[in-house]
Order: structure tokens, then C-alpha cells, then sequence
């Protein structure tokens, strides 16, 4: 495990942003040889987004050969809903860059058959050769994409019902209405992202700090999900000053000793140059 | 002068226009280029076109926003993104160009030395105004007949069909007609002759005009005998009814608009003026009789000359959302300084008025609705937003056709302008198809 602890929320974004150009580039896709990225949604990426569409724009990174996974969708809202993972990919990111449409791929969560979605799911991330690079952000209990305490470290995409501390932490979005809350979601498994190729789990404010000790410094637990991450070979988790604060002062030394190592890890490769 | 070079990168053909703007004594200056890449797009029918680079009024509001569209009408990016898996067939550059709704213009008299009211030949007429307002940025208008003999409504009223806009001109959303049944006293430039009133309520209207069918909205005096009939039957028939050339007071105004009617013409003239014990028509914009779901649209003259700056900035702080810029324009409107025959009378242009040739009498006004928005924007500080509004989205309300016109909502009719950033027209497109072009902007 890599962990990578910069000093503000922003350089978490930027070194994120430019690892993901970096592993890109490296890769070297092209119309035989798409890199497949697995993407989350919510604040916590918001600002590597933005850090991607401004590589675009400046030219130094195309989307052209890049098929996207998303993590998860909820249940029982229109896929045009303000709030649905569709609306928000589509204004964070996929209309400001050259993303192909077909390329992109988040579950339906009004399909008719939701297991057969689901099932579909895998099947076409195994189709694409598995996913290259995850992204994904947690919640304070420790959930990675809709995989609530208590679930399966090994489960797969399914439906999922959300727990009620997820609930109420939602409904922020719904005009503070409780009731307006989908209780329902599609979620990629614990286990869907663990056989990603390499996985990166950004941690910012203070807020999560509690979540990036239990994840890092705490075994691994189905109640903590994201812990699960301890057992995968190629992970980075990626934090600012803040979301340290419950660490031991050991571990954040020990890693802020590396930083240098660090720095180089989001070097544009020569042939870029 | 126009290169042009073709490139393939992929799948996709990248096409270069080089543009030269000729400058003194045979010296070309290489101006700018525009390039368009053309996709294969998953979808075969109907091209899809993606506006960049460009601030579209969306919702009340300038955002940085791309315009989609496809088959003459606005398409909604994300839909086609996710259910269609399809995108831009050409991208055009706008350079940071403002992209409005085509303006709507519902009170134009005639232009180019056309008098929609005089002519003999009214479609030609109208296909020549139709055509000459484009580079003003107006795609819809309704030509407007002002108070006439009854052959005259009877002859043109059938012939005049609503129609959308093309290459050949704006679109008629259908005809205004102003009067004839209107106060003698407030009678402004109309025949008194040929006022009427309505002694028989509806039946006198229908038998004046004849065959409506093509008629959008009707200028009448609130205060003449059987208006409230009138009224009535006028909305039932989905005919938009307007205020104007009246002494009404303001209870007869507000009964009126309760009754249907939605608008005022071209406030402040034609109409007894404000006094603050009693204001008369001009009060009801700050009426508390009339229904809060309702809004009283007026029309507002804002060519610097017929109304005072500071009675726009008056209307439009007391009631923005009502605001309609018209022009009201005669048809002088277009035509190059000087002294011009129309009809009977001799007319002289020097610069923004036009008066009776000799004298200092205004015979009406030639203001071009690009100019009114901007004119209102400086004279009242409105922001761009309601300038813009007010020349499109207002009219659009008032004759009930947002859903086609008048917005960049998905599903709207692609008529829409090109403007910088001082809200000149850059150019204009009806139904997606560029109909007239500044030659400002390369490439579009």
C-alpha cells in the first residue's frame, strides 16, 4: 500500500489528476488498446475532474481511447434527475472532454431487470479487459462506492440498500427531504474493485479522518469496507493534512518520508516530454 | 478570401478555412482560421451541430455553455450522449460569441419602405420585411396593420399565413392588428375616419375583420361599449388581446386585463399619462387586481426617441418580467438617410428619427430591434440577460409559443443569434440554417 499524504485538498486533486494522465500515457492506447478507468462520483473527486478537463483542454490528454466504469447509480430516480451519477458525470466531466459515448459505461438503475444489469456489468468490464485504474472516494463509515458496513469483501456489481447514516447524508441533495432519498442502489462490488489492476482511494478533510485511520491503520473488516484495500497488491490512498489528524504520528512520518518517491510517481513519462 | 485544407486524423476529417481580410492597396491579412471536424456519428438521420466556445442565455441566466443542434431543432447533449451514444457531426467555433433566442419583434408596422397597412401587394411586402429584419436578429415578427378601411383587413387578413422563418426571412407568428376599434381622442397617427366601435359587441369585430385565422394578437381601447364581450370571445379564440390607444382609467384597465387581455401597447403613448392620483393605464403595472399567476406584459418603444430614458428605466424597475421591446417601426425603418416618398407623404431621415419632411414632426420610428436592446441595456442598466429577454422570451410569453420560440429549451424551434459582447448581431439562424451572417465571426 501506497499512501500518499500531500497538504491541501487541491494538490490531492492535482497529484491525482496527473497520475491518472500519467498511467494513460504509459499505456499508450489506441483504436486496438483502450485504458479502462473505474470512476466515482461525489465531492471528493470533483476537483480531479477538473484538473482532467483542464488537461484536455491544454492538449496534453485525450479521452479518445479511455473507457470508463462508473461505481455505482441509484434506484428509482429518472436518468436525467439533477442528482442521478448520470447528470453528474455528464456535467463534471464527460461533455468537457473527447469521451467517445459508447465508451462509457454506468449501471441503469431503472433497468427492468436490475440483476441482469448488474450481471451485464461484469461481463462488459471483463470484456474491456478489466479495469486498469480505479478511482474511488469513501464515506465517513467506510463505504467504498455503495458497499455499505456489512457487506461482502468479495461481493460483485448487485443491487444494494442503503444504509440509513447514508440516507440522511443524502438528503442534502434532495432539497433536505428524506423522503426524496432513492433508498436503493447499483454498486460495483467490494470484489469488482478489487480486481481492478491498481486502485486509488482519495481522502480529504478532516471529516474522513477517522475513515483513513480504520482504513489503513485497522484490520481488514466487512463493517469498514474500504479496509478490504489492505489485501489488494497495487494501492494508492491518497490524502491531504487534514484527513490525517487520526493517524499515528509513525505511520503519516513514514510515508511523508517517501514524498519525494512520490513526486516522481506523477512525472509525465519521457515519450511524452 | 477563402483557403481551404483537409485533414484526417483518425476517423475524424479536420477542415481548415483560412480567412484573408483584404486590407489598403491590395494587402491581404491573414484573419483567422476555423476549423470544423466532421465525425461519423452513430446516428444517420439528421446532422448534429455543436455550437462552441460560446455563452448561451439558459434559464434566465449567460452560462458557458456548447449549443446542440440537430433537424432544425435544440438538442439536448446529455440524452444524446447517453441514450443515442452519438455526437457533433460539425463543431463550430463561435469565438466566445453570446448565443440568444432569435428575437421576436410583435409590433412592426412595415420597414424598407414597406407599409404593411398601404401596399397593394402585402405578401410581397411582408416577404421583403421578412427577409430585411434578419440582420437585425429578428426570426418571428407580426406584421402589423393599423387602423383601415374594412376592405383592407378583409383583403389581407386571409392572404397572410403564420409561417416559420427560412432563408427567405423571419417567420409571421401571425398578424397584429391595431384597431380600428380604438379612442378617437388618443387616435395617435391612425385615420380617424376609419375608428370603429363595437355597438354589437363580437359580432361587429368578426364582421369587420372577417376570416382571423391568421391574426396573433388585436390593439383595442379597453373603455369602448362591449369590451368585456369582445375580450372574452378575442381569448376563447386564442387571440392575444393588447391595451392601447386609450383614455381607460385604470379600473377599466384592470377589469379589462381580468377579462383576458395581457398586454399594453407601447406604453406611455397613446394613452393618458401618469398622474399620481389617477394613473390610468399606465398604473396597472403595479396593479393589485390582477391575479399574481398572471403577468401583464407591455410593449416598450425603446429607440431613444419616442420613449424618454428615464420612463424606460421607470417600467423597467417597477416590472421587467412584463417587459416587451417592440418597434413599432414605419416604413421608413431601413431606409438610407434622406428625403423619401411613402405613400402620400414626404418623408426625411436624419439619423435616428424621422420626421415629416420640412418639419420637426416624428412620423414614426425607424428603430431596429438589435438597436432597442441595446439602447434599453445602456439607458436602464438591466444586464444582458433581460435585455436580451425582453426582445425574445417576452414576446414568446405573451403570444404563448415558448414552447417553439423565444428559448434554447430542448425541443425548441433553433432559431437563434450570434452577438458579441456590446449585443451586436453577429449572425442569425431559423431552424438551425445560418440565414444571414455579419461576416464578422470566421467560420461559421
Amino acid at each position: 500500500m501506497r499512501l500518499v499524504i500531500l497538504d491541501t485538498t487541491n494538490d490531492v486533486s492535482d497529484w491525482t489528476a496527473k497520475y491518472v494522465r500519467r498511467k494513460i500515457h504509459e499505456f499508450n492506447p489506441g483504436p486496438d488498446k483502450y485504458f479502462t478507468l473505474g470512476l466515482p462520483t461525489g465531492s471528493t473527486p470533483l476537483g480531479t475532474y477538473k484538473k482532467l478537463i483542464e488537461f484536455y483542454k491544454e492538449g496534453s490528454l485525450s479521452f479518445k481511447y479511455v473507457k470508463t466504469f462508473n461505481m455505482d447509480e441509484y434506484c428509482d430516480i429518472p436518468r436525467d434527475h439533477p442528482e442521478s451519477y448520470h447528470s453528474f458525470m455528464w456535467n463534471n466531466l464527460f461533455k468537457h472532454i473527447d469521451i467517445v459515448p459508447e465508451n462509457v459505461h454506468l449501471l441503469d438503475g431503472n433497468a427492468p431487470d436490475l440483476e441482469k444489469e448488474c450481471e451485464e456489468y461484469e461481463r462488459k468490464i471483463k470484456e474491456a479487459g478489466g479495469i486498469e485504474l480505479f478511482l474511488g472516494g469513501i464515506g465517513p463509515d467506510g463505504h467504498i462506492a455503495f458497499n455499505e458496513p456489512g457487506s461482502s469483501l468479495v461481493s460483485r456489481t448487485r443491487v444494494k440498500t442503503l444504509a440509513q447514516e447514508t440516507i440522511i447524508a443524502n438528503a442534502r441533495f434532495f432539497d433536505g427531504d428524506i423522503s426524496q432519498v432513492p433508498t436503493r442502489a447499483l454498486t460495483v462490488g467490494v470484489g469488482t474493485v478489487m480486481d481492478a489492476k491498481e486502485v486509488m482511494i482519495l481522502i480529504t478533510g478532516a471529516h474522513k479522518a477517522y475513515a483513513l485511520h480504520k482504513a489503513i491503520e485497522s484490520g481488514v473488516s466487512h463493517m469498514f469496507t474500504v479496509s478490504a484495500f489492505q489485501m489488494h497488491k497495487s494501492t494508492i490512498f491518497v490524502c491531504d493534512e487534514d484527513a490525517t489528524m487520526e493517524l499515528k504520528v509513525k505511520t503519516v512520518k513514514y510515508f511523508k518520508g517517501l514524498n519525494s518517491i512520490h513526486m516522481k510517481l506523477v512525472e509525465e513519462p519521457e515519450s511524452q516530454k | 478570401m477563402l483557403e481551404k485544407t483537409v485533414s484526417q486524423v483518425g476517423t475524424v476529417t479536420q477542415y481548415n478555412y483560412k480567412t484573408y481580410v483584404r486590407l489598403e492597396k491590395g494587402f491581404y491579412q491573414e484573419n483567422y482560421i476555423i476549423s470544423c471536424s466532421i465525425m461519423p456519428s452513430k446516428v444517420k438521420d439528421g446532422c448534429i451541430y455543436q455550437y462552441k466556445n460560446c455563452t448561451i442565455l439558459w434559464n434566465h441566466e449567460l452560462i458557458l455553455e456548447d449549443l446542440w443542434v440537430r433537424d432544425g431543432k435544440i438538442l439536448n447533449p446529455e440524452k444524446l450522449f447517453f441514450e443515442e451514444q452519438a455526437y457533433a457531426d460539425v463543431q463550430i467555433d463561435c469565438k466566445g460569441c453570446i448565443i440568444a433566442p432569435g428575437y421576436i419583434d410583435v409590433q412592426i408596422n412595415g420597414a424598407f419602405g414597406v407599409d404593411f397597412s398601404e401596399t397593394d401587394d402585402v405578401i410581397s411586402g411582408i416577404q421583403k420585411v421578412a427577409k430585411g429584419l434578419l440582420e437585425h436578429g429578428v426570426t418571428s415578427f407580426c406584421p402589423t396593420i393599423i387602423t383601415s378601411p374594412a376592405e383592407v383587413y378583409q383583403r389581407v387578413l386571409p392572404q397572410v399565413k403564420k409561417c416559420n422563418g427560412s432563408k427567405d426571412g423571419a417567420g409571421v407568428l401571425g398578424l397584429h392588428l391595431e384597431g380600428p376599434f380604438i379612442n378617437t381622442s388618443k387616435k395617435g397617427a391612425h385615420n380617424p375616419d376609419n375608428i370603429q366601435s363595437f355597438p354589437n359587441g363580437y359580432k361587429d369585430v368578426i364582421g369587420f375583420y372577417g376570416n382571423m385565422d391568421n391574426v396573433a394578437m388585436v390593439t383595442l381601447a379597453p373603455e369602448l361599449d362591449n369590451s368585456e364581450d369582445v375580450i372574452t370571445e378575442l381569448c376563447k379564440r386564442g387571440i392575444k388581446v393588447s391595451l392601447g390607444h386609450t383614455t381607460a382609467d385604470l379600473i377599466t384597465g384592470e377589469k379589462a386585463i381580468n377579462q383576458g387581455a395581457c398586454m399594453i401597447t407601447h406604453l406611455f403613448n397613446a394613452m393618458m399619462s401618469f398622474h399620481h392620483r389617477d394613473p390610468h393605464l399606465i398604473g396597472a403595472l403595479t396593479s393589485n387586481q390582477i391575479s399574481p399567476d398572471r403577468t401583464l406584459y407591455y410593449g416598450l418603444i425603446a429607440d431613444g426617441i419616442h420613449t424618454h430614458p428615464s420612463a424606460l428605466r421607470i417600467a423597467q424597475r417597477v416590472h421587467p418580467k412584463g417587459l416587451v421591446l417592440i418597434t413599432d417601426a414605419i416604413s421608413a425603418m431601413g431606409l438610407p438617410t434622406g428625403e423619401h416618398h411613402l405613400g402620400n407623404q414626404r418623408i426625411e431621415i436624419k439619423g435616428k428619427r424621422a420626421t415629416i419632411a420640412g418639419t420637426e414632426t416624428l412620423c414614426g420610428s425607424i428603430a431596429k430591434l438589435d438597436y432597442c436592446v441595446r439602447n434599453l441595456l445602456k439607458n436602464t442598466g438591466c444586464g444582458e440577460v433581460l435585455a436580451l429577454e425582453t426582445a425574445s422570451l417576452h414576446p414568446a410569453e405573451v403570444l404563448g409559443v415558448t414552447d417553439k420560440k423565444g428559448t434554447l429549451s430542448y425541443g425548441s424551434d433553433a432559431d437563434f443569434i450570434l452577438l458579441d459582447k456590446s449585443l451586436n448581431v453577429m449572425a442569425t439562424y431559423i431552424a438551425g440554417e445560418k440565414v444571414w451572417d455579419s461576416g464578422l465571426i470566421s467560420g461559421l
